[in-house]
């Protein structure tokens, strides 16, 4: 259980900590290294060594992982907000509590490296590059989208990043092709294939893990294990609630997921592993969304409100990293302070920016079912003589 | 013998037997011949798959290197040399033109580096190397996803689903997935290089699971392109130009054609254009659409109407491609000739030719002097013993034709 190793900040030992001889945010972060000691409930492993629980990092990261993670938090709560104005459509999947994974995952990785998931994907496509406007204007369902409006909550891509996805596991045997890729062009690089505790018990999944194993894919897959299936804890579906040891041949490594460092550090450990040829590794991030399932779940009904306000205040990533910062000497509270004002102008200003995009135009309905240049030049409408060119 | 060469690991040696199988079935001519032996002597049982007359003899079949090379299709290779190939020859070729002119292509499926199952990879995976066509587990949802994947980052996947009966599996996949990566994306992926390979249709024993023509199913799709041969020349140009398209094309193979069509195909590198359908004779009294292995069903049937009805002039269409499908050519020929016969081999209900029905009708109902025919399978399973019934046999293709031609 989460609660059980939570995070007692106090405890951790500060090794190596830097003079503290700076006084501003920009001196502090230039190339100042700090080393930080995770907990010692941070890993997990079956089959492979743990990562070190020492983690080496400059200031400069954890700075931006602070950022980050309150930006997608904000950015998240935009769309709550816009959802429940009706402004926003359909599905919406909202990552927050979650934030740690998306964030520690793109710090220990480069662009080389290719993200998969599914639902709650807008914290991945922003980590991978994708604006908050345009993640937006796509929720909004608007010509600034990231996919031009035509996705949607669970349909936003960015060059690294091949999207979220709507059916359940599906996206699991793509990464392991997109690795396969990866590895016949010689491209020294992972590919992270992302789903929840509901998915993994998917058979898909398991061809996948089976696929990678056999031809030693540079594939990590991640179950983010948040407890809950939609409204199913893990327990109630699943007959082996340890998802990392599920890959029986693959061997795998549970992280704390709601500790950005133990993400990251894991994260560069499965990067690792698999760039030099170790074969795929599995990773359970254990994590918690605060949130209901979707926008029509209060989150409330298979679990009680107090579970969530522990989880909330005692294993919040933020709150998490924000102390860590402030007791290695990283940022001020004012500096902190600054940032989180910086996060709300430039949310609020893409929430704007999003809302003032035009809908896609009707002909967009027509394109990108086929290659623009190659065969189909027109598609039927719904009338006989209705057809449209393009 | 009907299930033992399915996934079997001692492929060659019941192939062997599947492969007499199918030299006998070119070998029969005529359904004449086939239902006299059903009722002839125990001694001598009849072949279950004499459904099929003469494929060998058929004059949709390019015999000869010039009546090959006349086609303004194969233009390109008209100076070149043909060779005398069946159709898994054809397909084999075509997939190693595709890997030789493509750095990034790989061929994997079940069984696929030893050749397949119907000899359709043989010595590709010795010429091209294992780690560009290799053997997949037999998970066909997986094979499809790990394809799509591998066609996102740019490669060329040519994928083997084994038998199109057990398509289903990744059927999620290819229309969920395949179809949609584009537009869900708004254009920044797509699994243009993913052609996935299936063999296809009824050969006399395959029963539930191994004779079923799924093309309808995709053909509800947008997204997706569907494209069923006729014969080697076709099947090596077609599949060609299906792995080079920029779009997920699903490639579904008549099995039963695989030895008993045998043509002069040209030797080089050539594609046949995927959206257009081949008017394989002219007629002015009545259209008849097919594709795949119903085409000799459909020419049979032609002939035989033709002997009841003297004079009789027919115009028949190759469909070739089933989505996107050639709407002008079979609208346009209705219009001449005011009436329509469509033949498959999946069941009535929701087949294929409904969708072409309902478009004929919305395009030329002032012009058209007889109910469409739709001469399909009956709405049943794919039965084992009473194939020869459930399939759209030439009589029942010849009855149609009356029924157009006499309303």
């Amino acid at each position: 259980m989460l609660s059980s190793q939570k995070i007692n900040l106090s405890k951790i030992a500060a090794k190596a900590i830097t003079p503290l001889s700076f006084r501003t945010f920009a001196s502090s972060a230039v190339a100042r290294n700090v080393s930080i000691n995770l907990h010692q409930g941070s890993f997990e492993s079956y089959n492979c060594d743990a990562p070190s629980l020492e983690v080496n990092i400059s200031k400069e990261e954890l700075v931006r992982m602070y950022k980050s993670m309150v930006v997608m938090r904000r950015m998240e709560m935009a769309s709550d907000g816009l959802y429940k104005a009706k402004l926003i459509r359909g599905f919406c999947h909202l990552c927050t509590g979650q934030e740690a994974v998306a964030v520690g995952m793109e710090t220990a990785l480069t662009a080389e490296d290719k993200i998969i998931t599914a639902y709650r994907c807008h914290g991945f496509t922003y980590m991978r590059g994708g604006s908050i406007t345009s993640i937006l204007a796509e929720l909004l369902g608007r010509k600034a989208g990231i996919s031009g409006g035509k996705g949607g909550s669970m349909h936003m891509f960015t060059p690294n990043f091949y999207g979220g996805n709507g059916i359940v596991g599906a996206q699991v045997p793509l990464g392991a092709g997109i690795s396969f890729a990866q590895k016949y062009l010689g491209n020294k690089a992972a590919t992270f294939s992302l789903y929840g505790d509901g998915a993994s018990n998917q058979g898909q999944v398991f061809e996948a893990y089976n696929m990678a194993k056999l031809w030693e894919l540079p594939s990590v897959f991640v179950c983010e294990n948040n407890r809950y299936g939609m409204g199913t804890a893990a327990n109630r579906s699943s007959a082996n609630t340890s998802y990392f040891k599920r890959g029986d041949y693959i061997p795998g490594l549970k992280v704390n997921g709601m500790d950005v460092l133990a993400v990251h550090q894991a994260v560069a450990y499965a990067k690792e592993w698999t760039v030099s040829g170790k074969g795929p590794l599995l990773l359970e991030m254990e994590t918690y969304r605060y949130g209901g399932h979707s926008m029509s779940d209060p989150g409330t009904t298979y679990r009680t409100r107090e579970e969530i306000q522990h989880m909330r205040s005692n294993n919040d990533p933020i709150t998490g990293l924000k102390q860590r910062l402030l007791e290695f000497n990283v940022i001020t509270e004012d500096e902190m302070k600054a940032i989180d004002k910086a996060a709300r102008v430039e949310v609020d200003q893409a929430v704007e920016e999003a809302k003032a995009s035009p809908e896609p135009d009707v002909d967009q309905l027509f394109t990108q079912i086929y290659q623009k240049e190659a065969g189909v030049k027109s598609l039927r409408g719904r009338e006989p003589e209705e057809t449209h060119y393009y | 013998m009907s299930m033992t060469f399915l996934r079997s690991p001692r492929l060659a040696t019941s192939l062997s037997t599947a492969s007499k199988n199918f030299v006998q079935q070119a070998s029969v001519k005529h359904l004449h011949t086939s239902m006299k032996n059903q009722y002839a002597a125990p001694a001598s049982p009849p072949p279950a798959e004499g459904f099929l007359p003469g494929v060998a003899n058929s004059k949709l079949i390019k015999h000869t290197h010039h009546d090959a090379l006349r086609n303004p299709e194969l233009a390109g290779v008209a100076n070149g040399e043909t060779k005398k190939m069946n159709t898994f020859q054809a397909v084999n070729d075509a997939m190693g033109i595709a890997l030789a002119t493509d750095d990034t292509a790989c061929v994997f499926g079940e069984d696929v580096a030893f050749g397949g199952v119907f000899r359709c990879t043989m010595g590709l995976s010795e010429m091209f190397g294992r780690d560009r066509v290799f053997n997949t587990p037999l998970s066909e949802q997986a094979i499809a996803g790990f394809g799509i994947g591998m066609a996102a980052m740019g490669s060329t996947a040519i994928a083997e689903i084994q038998f199109a009966d057990y398509i289903f599996p990744a059927f999620d996949q290819l229309v969920n997935e395949a179809a949609k990566y584009r537009y869900r994306s708004g254009g920044e992926f797509n699994v243009g290089g993913l052609c996935i390979r299936t063999p296809c249709g009824a050969v006399g024993h395959g029963g539930h699971y191994h004779s079923q023509h799924p093309e309808a199913h995709f053909a509800h799709t947008p997204g997706l392109k569907v494209v069923v041969p006729r014969s080697p020349i076709q099947a090596k140009g077609l599949l060609l130009a299906s792995i080079r398209d920029r779009n997920p094309v699903i490639f579904m193979e008549p099995k039963i054609l695989y030895r008993a069509a045998v043509e002069m195909v040209p030797v080089g590198d050539y594609e046949l254009p995927l959206g257009k359908a081949e008017i394989l004779t002219q007629g002015k009294d009545l259209t008849i659409v097919g594709w795949g292995a119903q085409l000799y069903v459909l020419e049979n049937a032609i002939q035989l109407a033709q002997k009841k009805m003297p004079g009789l002039s027919v115009e028949l269409i190759d469909l070739r491609t089933i989505l996107p499908w050639d709407v002008e050519t079979v609208c346009n020929s209705v219009n001449k000739t005011g009436r329509l016969l469509i033949a498959h081999e999946a069941p009535k209900t929701q087949g294929f030719a409904a969708e072409i029905a309902s478009t004929v009708m919305e395009r030329c109902f002032l012009r058209l002097e007889a109910p469409i025919q739709r001469i399909c399978s009956y709405d049943t399973p794919f039965p084992l013993v009473f194939e020869k019934f459930h399939v759209p046999d030439m009589i029942r293709c010849a009855e149609g034709i009356e029924r157009a031609m006499k309303f």
